[in-house]
């Protein structure tokens, strides 16, 4: 088990090392730090000055590891646009995306579990066929269009509900919240709608997947023909055996549903590290771009080690790595 | 996470045209097909859409692209069925006189040979790398592998934003309008090649061990031959599903992106551009900017992922 | 029991966003944020404007836009002409405490004329400074200069002691790899005081109780919410999420007018859109340059349908302009408004005259976050081009990337709008657009034309004390700028605010600068 851990750690340190070197290349190669920097005024003994001081004449190596031990402590420089630490301007940015996230993905668990349930065990009924054709209309609906049509519907004709911004927001220590105003939480309800569509049918397929495969298993089968009632069976038997792969699966989806929410945050103009980032890219602001790659990353990294553990603890076959080469597919 | 399984199958010989459509017409793809009429539903809707993009210039009243062709006289006229509407503007005209209709059109056209081309670059890059991998094994496997770990490790979206937004702050304008497509179509290639190159990998792996690889080992029939003949064959179905189902997702990422403004330029918009250029317009009462390219959009995806879900479920055994 | 001091806390914490909330808190949507907190960090009107709540100059405009004592009572020219002597305002203090004297003016005008700062172009004459006493002051010039109260109206004053402590003697300069400290604190002297601020979210701004002034306004305090989207701007304030925008989409006019809860405010804009050429030998594209040919540049405005323009892009709302500044501006004189008469057959003619070739590839560069509906426009003046035979290329972003791209000269046909602020005076085009590219003179001649006999007239009309012969030179200036087409105007843009019937009193300014010192809320609200 050890030497599991060990492996799946220095695999993940690699993968943050390689992600590393990419945001270094964008960082030190695309639109010249210097010329970025510099007024335009500067004289050329200023330009030459300046990269001598930020040790752009260096080797790239030398570079390299500065780039990384400097982003390690999470330094990753200042803001071009902001003129501000681009770790600071992330750090303020943070509590808004997570909470989005966190919302959607609960929004996705509560909903999509049901639903899946429900077209699993009243398999070729009429409701589990409209839910199984809604669930492919909601894959395919664009998380943008969801979001304009939202707005146009519960903001703007309607007017119940706020379509932009987070609300009033209180700050406990560096982290502010949206959950303890009614407005923040109000503000909360149509974006963390946008962005679990695709998570609730997601979850919902998932759900039903599992549950036709656990439902021809012979213990199932075998509970029947003892006479356990059959929703007794459904509900607490065949669905606790498919939540494993469900949080599973939602784990990994977080990262993904935080790089996702950048579209969203787009269309509430939620000040989460998404906008931050489009912005960056609109202003070409490489080192909030270069940071925002490496968290997300980072994030996105750490949640599949720590799955991957889990799943070796909970199953010791998997500690060998090739049985599992065949079986990642998506 | 998708159940799919890699159905035994023996090569296929090269059979005459005859041949293959009557056995096509016997199969249980072709009954299950007729069985299923969401699947024929999805069929005719995308293939009308597909044949009325590609004959766009031949149909379509306007060429939006051509800046001379647009007068600003004729801007925002609503759909024909509206009072004020307008022979042939069906679908209304855009703030600059564009014809929704003929936008729609050309922008499906634009987004259909996007989404398609990132799934065949992505599927031949995959294809290749997961062969070579597979079957050579060693540090050109491991290299490979590695590649596509960090690929998988940093969130889809994120990586094609930042491919297009580097590829447009480096260029110059000349060349920016020229290479917008192809970069859009790299960049949705470049993480989803692994997916494929992974599951070709696991079967290359199962094949190469097998006796019959061994002994045309032995009897020198070359590595390119294998692979072409006799593994690529035999892990045809998941991939062909996962190419389905990434065309729909491909379609989605293009109109996603430029729907962010990093994708297609105002001048040659996708349904994605004209999306984001409708959206401006939101609460003018100008509506129908916005809301045809959305409805074109999720028709395409959806009608893509009907094919990929029907697909899905006929080849997979366990479902039958 | 560390759960229940939790709760107790947010609790308390909750208790006084709910009393916030009571308060008279004006919400500005702006379309998009202040550049820094720092006014002398962005050569930019709006991160100026907005600002200017918070740092006041030695003067200032009043609600006529006519020029009044602001942290200066009163000034006189001394003998030698080219000094000028101010008294300050005595018992001023500045946010943080610390009294406003002589030497926070010497240092304020130092750091703002320093040679790394990007706003020395808007103190054009000045030489230097001293403090007569701590609350006199000398300003030098470098000879005879007539707008020098125009400029320091938007010279903002810090405190040097402030800026001591901080190290926050010399303008930020990213260059130098420290954040400064004056890009994200603030301590002026003005009506409203910074209290937090999140970039690109949300900036709050405070009433300053101690201000010197009797506040005309009832406010407690405003937000301003950067809301880029258009769209979304127009839903926030039909759902009431903020009730004052200074960017409402002239398209989307009539449905704002027409919702209840919610007034337009309209005018005509002082800034001039106009159209810019190169003037180097080659274009981007590699080919040569015909733009240097006067006769091209009148093909090029004879080409565009400025009426077209008016009524559908603008709707209806911009005016048609064929001088380079606006009617209220002085130097403006009638016969300069001509306009050149829509001919695209002429056009065509003229092109094929000077021996451009047909299909002729150009770069054409807008702002998608600049004038009102640039992009549109920019989008129809392409359209219009390319029906005479010309292939323009458009080019459209972000002003942060458009910028530096101009300034270095890097680009072919571009749109500048120009509202001579802060000066308010024909001078300001003529010298930073039209001057020769030298010293301070031209910094915004990005196409880098030159022409002698107008910069005769602008340095003559600079150093003239008297009103009338100043702005004679002036008008004969422009009267140059026009005959040789360096710029084409198109339109003084259409100004459009809007507010919800929580705002009581928010005064237009033709400079489209909100002033929010004269607004007034309904009380709560």
């Amino acid at each position: 088990m050890i030497a599991f851990l060990i492996k799946r750690a220095a695999n993940a340190a690699f993968v943050m090392l390689a992600v590393a070197l990419l945001a270094f290349v964008i960082f030190r190669f695309f639109g010249d730090p210097v010329e970025m920097m510099v007024n335009e005024q500067a004289t050329q003994a200023d330009r030459i000055e300046l990269r001598e001081r930020l040790g752009l004449n260096d080797g790239l190596i030398t570079q390299y590891t500065r780039f990384v031990t400097n982003a390690v402590q999470g330094d990753f420089g200042i803001s071009y646009r902001n003129q501000q630490d681009v770790m600071v301007l992330i750090k303020e940015r943070f509590p808004a995306t997570f909470e989005l996230v966190l919302v959607a993905t609960v929004l996705s668990l509560l909903i999509g579990i049901p639903l899946g349930v429900a077209t699993a065990v009243y398999r070729n009924s009429r409701l589990a066929n409209a839910l199984q054709l809604g669930s492919i209309v909601g894959v395919s609906l664009p998380s943008f269009v969801v979001g304009i049509l939202l707005i146009l519907g519960f903001s703007v004709t309607l007017g119940w509900l706020p379509g932009f911004g987070r609300g009033e927001t209180v700050d406990i220590g560096w982290w502010s919240t949206g959950f303890l105003t009614p407005s923040g939480r109000a503000a909360l309800i149509l974006p963390s709608i946008s962005l679990s569509t695709f998570q609730v049918t997601l979850v919902m397929r998932l759900v039903r997947a599992e549950m036709l495969e656990t439902l021809r298993a012979d213990y199932i089968k075998f509970a029947r023909a003892r006479g356990v009632p059959t929703a007794r069976v459904q509900w607490r038997h065949a669905l606790r055996n498919c939540l494993m792969p469900v949080i599973t699966l939602t784990g990994m989806q977080i990262g993904n549903l935080i790089a996702f929410a950048l579209v969203t945050e787009t269309v509430f103009q939620w000040p989460g590290m998404g906008m931050l980032f489009i912005q960056a890219v609109t202003f070409v602001d490489i080192p909030v771009m270069a940071a925002y790659l490496m968290i997300v990353s980072f994030i996105f990294v750490a949640l599949n080690t720590i799955v991957d553990i889990t799943y070796a603890w909970v199953d010791p076959r998997l500690r060998d790595d090739t049985a599992r080469a065949g079986g990642a597919n998506g | 996470m998708e159940k799919v399984s890699t159905r035994p199958q023996t090569a296929p010989a090269a059979a005459p045209l005859r041949d293959r459509l009557a056995k096509l017409r016997d199969s249980d793809l072709w009954y299950s097909f007729r069985a299923h009429p969401s699947a024929i539903f999805a069929v005719v809707l995308l293939a009308f859409v597909a044949i009325t993009a590609f004959l766009a210039p031949l149909i379509t009243p306007q060429n939006p692209y051509d800046l001379a062709a647009l007068e600003l006289w004729n801007s925002e006229i609503p759909p024909i069925w509206d009072a004020e509407g307008q022979w042939p503007y069906l679908l209304g005209t855009d703030t600059q006189g564009r014809d929704i209709l003929s936008a729609i059109l050309y922008g499906s056209r634009i987004s259909l040979i996007i989404g398609f081309a990132s799934v065949l670059l992505a599927l031949s890059v995959g294809l290749a790398l997961g062969l070579v991998a597979g079957y050579f094994g060693g540090w050109i496997d491991n290299v490979i592998m590695r590649v596509g770990d960090v690929l998988l490790s940093m969130p889809f979206i994120l990586i094609a934003i930042l491919i297009t937004a580097i590829a447009s702050a480096s260029l110059p304008t000349a060349l920016k309008d020229v290479l917008a497509a192809p970069i859009l179509i790299f960049a949705i290639a470049v993480p989803s090649w692994v997916q494929y190159a992974r599951t070709v990998r696991a079967s290359a792996m199962v094949e190469a061990r097998k006796e019959y690889v061994q002994a045309a080992r032995l009897i020198r029939v070359r590595a390119w031959r294998i692979m072409l003949h006799h593994i690529l064959p035999n892990c045809m179905t998941p991939i062909m599903v996962a190419a389905t189902l990434n065309f729909g997702l491909a379609i989605l990422s293009e109109a996603t992106l430029s729907f962010l403004g990093v994708g297609m330029p105002p001048d040659q918009p996708s349904l994605g551009t004209l999306i984001r250029i409708g959206n401006q317009y939101l609460f003018s009462g100008l509506w129908w900017i916005v809301v045809f390219p959305s409805i074109q959009l999720c028709l395409i995806v959806l009608s893509v992922n009907m094919i990929g879900d029907w697909l899905r479920d006929a080849l997979n055994p366990k479902l039958r | 029991m560390q759960m229940r001091q939790l709760l107790l806390a947010t609790a308390a914490i909750a208790g006084l966003a709910g009393a916030a909330q009571a308060e008279n808190i004006l919400k500005w949507g702006a379309n998009r944020d202040i550049g820094s907190l720092d006014p002398y960090s962005y050569g930019d009107s709006f991160t100026i404007n907005v600002l200017n709540h918070v740092y006041e100059g030695l003067v200032r405009y009043n609600k006529d836009l006519k020029i009044e004592p602001a942290l200066a009572e009163s000034w006189e020219i001394l003998d030698d002409q080219v000094t000028w002597r101010f008294k300050l305002r005595q018992g001023v203090t500045f946010h943080n405490g610390n009294p406003f004297t002589a030497d926070d003016v010497v240092a304020s005008l130092t750091r703002v004329s320093d040679e790394a700062s990007p706003l020395k172009g808007n103190l054009p004459a000045y030489v230097s400074s001293e403090a007569v006493d701590d609350y006199t002051v000398d300003i030098t010039l470098n000879g005879t200069y007539p707008l020098l109260l125009n400029d320091l109206t938007n010279i903002h004053i810090f405190d040097k002691e402030w800026m001591t402590e901080h190290d926050a003697l010399k303008p930020t300069d990213i260059g130098a790899g420290v954040e400064g400290y004056a890009t994200y604190n603030a301590n002026g002297t003005g009506p409203f005081i910074v209290e937090s601020r999140q970039p690109d979210a949300k900036t709050v701004f405070v009433k300053n109780a101690n201000w010197w002034d009797t506040p005309q306004h009832n406010l407690d305090g405003f937000e301003l919410l950067p809301v880029n989207s258009a769209a979304t701007r127009v839903a926030a304030l039909l759902s009431g999420e903020i009730s004052f925008t200074n960017d409402a989409p002239v398209q989307d006019l009539p449905r704002l007018a027409a919702a209840p809860n919610v007034s337009v405010l309209e005018g005509v804009d002082l800034r001039t859109v106009m159209i810019g050429f190169p003037f180097r030998d080659k274009l981007s594209t590699g080919g040569d340059n015909p733009f240097t040919d006067v006769k091209v540049r009148e093909a090029l405005y004879k080409a565009i349908d400025l009426d077209l323009i008016h009524k559908k892009v603008m709707r209806g709302k911009s005016r048609i302009a064929g001088a380079t500044v606006a009617p209220p501006i002085p130097g403006y004189a009638p016969e300069l408004d001509e306009l050149p008469g829509y001919d695209p057959e002429a056009a065509k003619a003229m092109l094929a005259e000077a021996g451009v070739p047909e299909g002729l590839s150009f770069e054409f560069s807008c702002i998608s976050d600049g004038l009102v509906n640039e992009e549109q426009f920019c989008q129809a003046i392409a359209s219009m081009w390319s029906r005479v035979g010309l292939a323009p290329k458009l080019d459209v972003a972000p002003r942060a990337v458009q910028s530096p791209k101009r300034t270095n000269g890097k680009t072919d046909v571009y749109i500048l709008g120009w509202a001579t602020l802060p000066m308010l005076d024909a001078y300001s085009p003529l010298l930073q657009i039209f001057h020769t590219k030298e010293g301070n003179a031209g910094v915004f001649n990005w196409g880098g034309w030159s022409f002698p006999e107008l910069d005769k007239l602008i340095d003559a009309a600079g150093s003239e004390l008297d009103l009338d012969k100043r702005l004679a030179l002036e008008t004969e200036a422009l009267g140059i700028v026009k005959k040789e087409h360096i710029m084409l105007p198109l339109h003084q843009q259409p100004m459009a605010w809007a507010v919800t019937d929580e705002v009581t009193d928010m005064p237009l300014f033709p400079d489209n600068k909100p002033r929010l010192w004269f607004a007034k809320v309904n009380p709560g609200s």
